[in-house]
């Protein structure tokens, strides 16, 4: 075998590599993902860093402002907001991803169906998806909540899952659209395969970059959406620490209680903030 | 003398990728005189384009020239910066890339974009537009007040490469770059564009460097030739000593690729060349050609060759340049061949095979009434210019494109129209070998994913049978042990479609249709590709459809010929008959069309003017408003019918056969104006 063809295999596996390493050297996804990393470290075991017990009153330290003691203040009830704070992510960081893998598994499938058999299937789904993407997200969910009469956290999952699968599922159509126009999938018809072989086999495993990018981004809506979900009362109530929540119970005492309002909206910022620098960089790292 | 235009010197350049500077020129050096023309040929990957980025100081952002002068009309082009740099790139040279269509911006009118290249150069706008018009009509446009209102995918192709020749000699260049200038066009519409470039050149008296993979290309437009070989130039000299007396192995080689002077697969098989070419950046001692090189000696391999003059003008790099064309064969030259016996049931039959394409409301007709038949064992050679209907037959005989009108039958009963409805016997029998590997391999799967899945659905076998049966299907088509862990990615071109003929292969199929499988593969790999397709047909016995828009190629493959014009089928007969006359005007065109390394020979006839669109076709004959040959009246108002004018030789024109063999022997007259 000659030169050209190891160079050529050796060159295919340091593509991945490569993609891997132009994520580690952009330092906007390194911070990002180390912000993100801390967020679930906290989730996971909130006890690890928090200096105080987050539901723990003491009716001796009420609305103190931030001290030494208490560098984020302490809240109505004298709870430490820094461990409120701190253990307040859990809510957020499984409902988000959760709804997004969802969303992200409906809308492939959704897409798959539509960009390979295109015609009536596609224009039909299509402006059903249009009649979904123009309603407003929190409005819609909201209406779905109060039909239903319950709003767990499966609830909530569900509903943004089914809520962002059509844009997702346009994103992979137009890639899917790409790859039916290639030859290898007409090789696939004339040995005779059937549709969900070609869909699933042939076409899913091209147009995964899409894919991964299309999660990374949706997350990022995701957690803002849960958050505004629990700042109107979906999803979890006192005393649990959740940041969304903590704001909708002190946001009116703004003035002159500012910490307590102001430290949750921060963490869910950063939260935000550093999904989306992970986003794009992973975005940029595909679609180069 | 003058100093020469363009001097380069030495020159090296390299790439960086991932912190390793490649070298791709390894010290080339050429001149090109005023109003000379210099051919640069080679494979892909040899460094043809990277001279000329070079040369224009284009190079993409990781190449770096380290060594070596290029000094055009006597400055020296490396050491310009900035405005000096502009003022060069604006005012004294410029390039004329392949695809036209990417060269012109889509959203601006033709007329502003030559207008704008005018201005750049200090005219006023009002002279812009007069001096853009009269840039145009020295193209030989037309109508160039009517073209300068159009955008530029209103116009053809070749219309296309007009305009980006006109700009790019506005601004009358000492030096005139044209890289493949005419590859993606159809032989008609380039042998036009070959016509004007001479023609200018003659006019201007520009230099120009000509590159092009195309050997014949470069016969027809150049004075000198320069061989390029892994960044090395191997051989330089007057095009006519390079072709026709070749001192380095490389251009033997090269040219014994080429199907030409009327070879045919049953004389024998192609020349190859083995090996490869050596990866981008590879440490090369000794000769650069060594590895692949039969002549080739430990000397060759130690030490590096002088380019050494072996004739005048002429040089090669090779320490064994007189005995070059003594170059051993990498391939025995006896083929076994199956005999076609056309007394049985054709295998394939088509009748009366109709397509009409709906577009933007219009009926647009693009197979009208076409038949024929394929026996086993032979190949039929589809030819004609781009729009012609060969692919839509092709894919009408597949079943993916459902036939508006006739019948397909296979081995004498009629096959469903849409390949959905057909037996997987049938579907098996029918199979293609796409243009692009790239596009027709599934990138995400192994070679042996997809050779198994194909015996698997075509070959019926699974298990360890069908692991066996890939590992025989990879070494029949000579694919090594190891290819089959691999992705399409990590293959070659040529690799890549020899995975694709193994995996039509996979059920034994009857009829491959062969849709221009080797028109993005460089020459060498051509060759091997058509000698895998030839054996695997004398030892199967396979029929094969075959298109291509080289005529040397399908010459050398096909047993017999159908021409399409305009979805019409205007001749159909054997291969020898339908090359060598009496044919059919349009089939004179196309092959008078094509430019070849032995030239001469046949009178050009040039066609004028666009293919008519097909959606209006011309009345009576089709082909009429281009025809040399017309007779007039009788041609413009009906249609000939498709006689047969000798055994098994069928013609659609008004002209008795006898007439076009006595008109045919002799120059024909000049082209009416469209």
């Amino acid at each position: 075998m000659s030169a050209a063809e190891s160079t050529a295999g050796a060159e295919a596996r340091t593509a991945r590599l490569e993609r891997l390493r132009l994520l580690a050297r952009s330092p906007t996804v390194v911070a990002g993902a180390l912000i993100v990393l801390f967020w679930t470290v906290c989730a996971l075991v909130p006890g690890l860093v928090a200096p105080h017990d987050p539901i723990f009153d003491n009716q001796f330290e009420t609305n103190s402002r931030p001290t030494w003691e208490h560098p984020f203040g302490t809240d109505t009830n004298g709870r430490d907001i820094l461990s409120r704070v701190l253990a307040g992510s859990r809510n957020v960081l499984t409902i988000a991803p959760a709804a997004t893998l969802l969303g992200t598994v409906l809308g492939t499938l959704m897409g798959l169906v539509t960009g390979y058999f295109r015609g009536l299937v596609d224009d039909v789904a299509g402006r059903a998806i249009d009649a979904v993407m123009s309603l407003p997200l929190i409005v819609t969910a909201i209406l779905i909540v109060t039909a239903i009469g319950t709003s767990g956290t499966w609830v909530v999952v569900v509903i943004i899952g089914l809520i962002f699968s059509p844009v997702v599922s346009r994103t992979v159509r137009a890639a899917v659209l790409a790859e039916t126009e290639l030859d290898y999938v007409q090789a696939a018809r004339l040995r005779g395969e059937r549709a969900p072989y070609i869909m699933f086999a042939e076409i899913l495993p091209n147009v995964m970059s899409p894919v991964v990018v299309e999660f990374t981004v949706r997350l990022g809506y995701a957690i803002f959406t849960v958050a505004s979900l629990t700042f109107i009362g979906f999803g979890v109530a006192p005393p649990s620490p959740d940041w969304a929540a903590q704001i909708n119970q002190y946001y009116t005492f703004v003035d002159p209680y500012w910490w307590m309002t102001l430290f949750p909206a921060l963490a869910i910022a950063s939260l935000v903030v550093a999904v989306n620098l992970v986003a794009d960089g992973i975005r940029e790292a595909y679609e180069r | 003398m003058t100093a020469p235009v363009l001097d380069v010197a030495n020159l090296e350049v390299a790439y960086r990728v991932r912190g390793v500077d490649r070298p791709v020129l390894r010290g080339v050096s050429m001149t090109v005189d005023r109003g000379e023309s210099y051919g640069l040929v080679g494979e892909s990957g040899c460094g043809k384009s990277t001279a000329a980025l070079a040369v224009v100081r284009y190079l993409p952002r990781n190449g770096k020239v380290q060594g070596g002068s290029v000094a055009v009309a006597g400055r020296d082009v490396l050491a310009l910066r900035g405005r000096e740099l502009r003022g060069y790139q604006a005012r004294t040279v410029s390039m004329v890339y392949q695809n036209p269509g990417t060269a012109l911006n889509p959203a601006l009118r033709v007329g502003s974009q030559v207008v704008e290249a005018l201005t750049v150069l200090g005219a006023a706008r009002g002279e812009a537009r007069e001096r853009a018009h009269e840039a145009l009509a020295r193209v030989q446009i037309a109508d160039p007040a009517m073209v300068m209102h159009r955008y530029p995918h209103q116009l053809s192709g070749g219309m296309q490469q007009r305009v980006v020749i006109a700009m790019a000699l506005a601004k009358d260049p000492a030096l005139l770059i044209l890289d493949e200038p005419t590859t993606g066009l159809d032989a008609t519409v380039e042998a036009e564009v070959l016509d004007l470039v001479v023609h200018l050149q003659r006019e201007l008296h520009t230099a120009v460097v000509f590159i092009s993979h195309n050997l014949g290309v470069i016969a027809r437009m150049c004075d000198r030739v320069g061989v390029l070989y892994a960044g090395r130039l191997v051989e330089e000299g007057p095009v006519e000593a390079v072709l026709h007396e070749p001192r380095h192995p490389y251009t033997v080689g090269l040219l014994r690729c080429i199907p030409r002077g009327g070879v045919r697969k049953d004389h024998g098989r192609l020349d190859t060349i083995p090996g490869f070419l050596p990866s981008l950046g590879a440490r090369l001692d000794g000769c650069v050609f060594s590895d692949r090189c039969a002549l080739a000696d430990d000397r060759c391999r130690s030490e590096e060759p002088p380019l050494e003059t072996v004739g005048p003008g002429h040089d090669a790099r090779c320490f064994h340049h007189r005995r070059a064309l003594e170059l051993p064969r990498a391939e025995a030259e006896d083929l076994g061949r199956a005999t076609v016996d056309r007394s049985g049931t054709p295998l394939v039959r088509f009748d009366g095979l109709g397509k009409v394409f709906r577009q933007h409301g219009h009926d647009v007709p693009a197979l009208v009434e076409v038949a024929g038949a394929i026996w086993p064992g032979e190949t039929l050679g589809l030819v004609g210019e781009s729009g012609s209907g060969k692919t839509t037959l092709a894919r009408a005989l597949l079943g993916i494109v459902h036939p508006t009108a006739g019948r397909v039958e296979l081995e004498g009963r009629v096959l469903a129209p849409r390949f959905q409805k057909r037996t997987r016997d049938e579907l098996r029998a029918l199979q293609i070998v796409f243009q692009n590997p790239d596009s027709a391999l599934n990138r995400r799967h192994s070679v042996r994913r997809i050779l198994l899945r194909a015996l698997a659905r075509l070959g019926e076998v699974s298990g360890d049978d069908a692991e066996r049966r890939a590992a025989e299907l990879a070494e029949r088509v000579r694919l090594s042990e190891r290819t089959l862990t691999q992705k399409p990615v990590q293959l070659s071109g040529g690799l890549k479609q020899r995975v694709a003929i193994a995996r039509a292969f996979a059920g034994e199929p009857k009829l491959v249709v062969c849709d221009e499988p080797t028109s993005a593969l460089d020459v060498s790999v051509q060759a091997a590709i058509l000698n895998l397709l030839v054996e695997l047909q004398a030892e199967r016995g396979v029929s094969y459809l075959f298109i291509s828009h080289d005529l040397g190629v399908v010459r050398y493959i096909s047993d017999r010929i159908a021409v399409l014009y305009l979805g019409r089928l205007l001749e159909l007969g054997l291969a020898d008959r339908v090359f060598d006359g009496p044919h059919h005007p349009y089939t004179e065109a196309l092959l008078s069309a094509v430019p070849t390394i032995d030239g001469g020979g046949r009178d050009r006839i040039r066609l004028a003017g666009d293919v008519p669109s097909a959606s209006s076709p011309p009345s009576g004959c089709v082909f009429h408003t281009r025809c040399p040959r017309t007779l007039g009246r009788v041609c413009e108002e009906s249609e000939p019918p498709l006689r047969e004018v000798a055994t098994g030789h069928l013609m659609r024109c008004h002209i008795p056969l006898e007439e076009l063999r006595a008109s045919q022997a002799q120059p024909a007259a000049t082209p009416p104006a469209s």
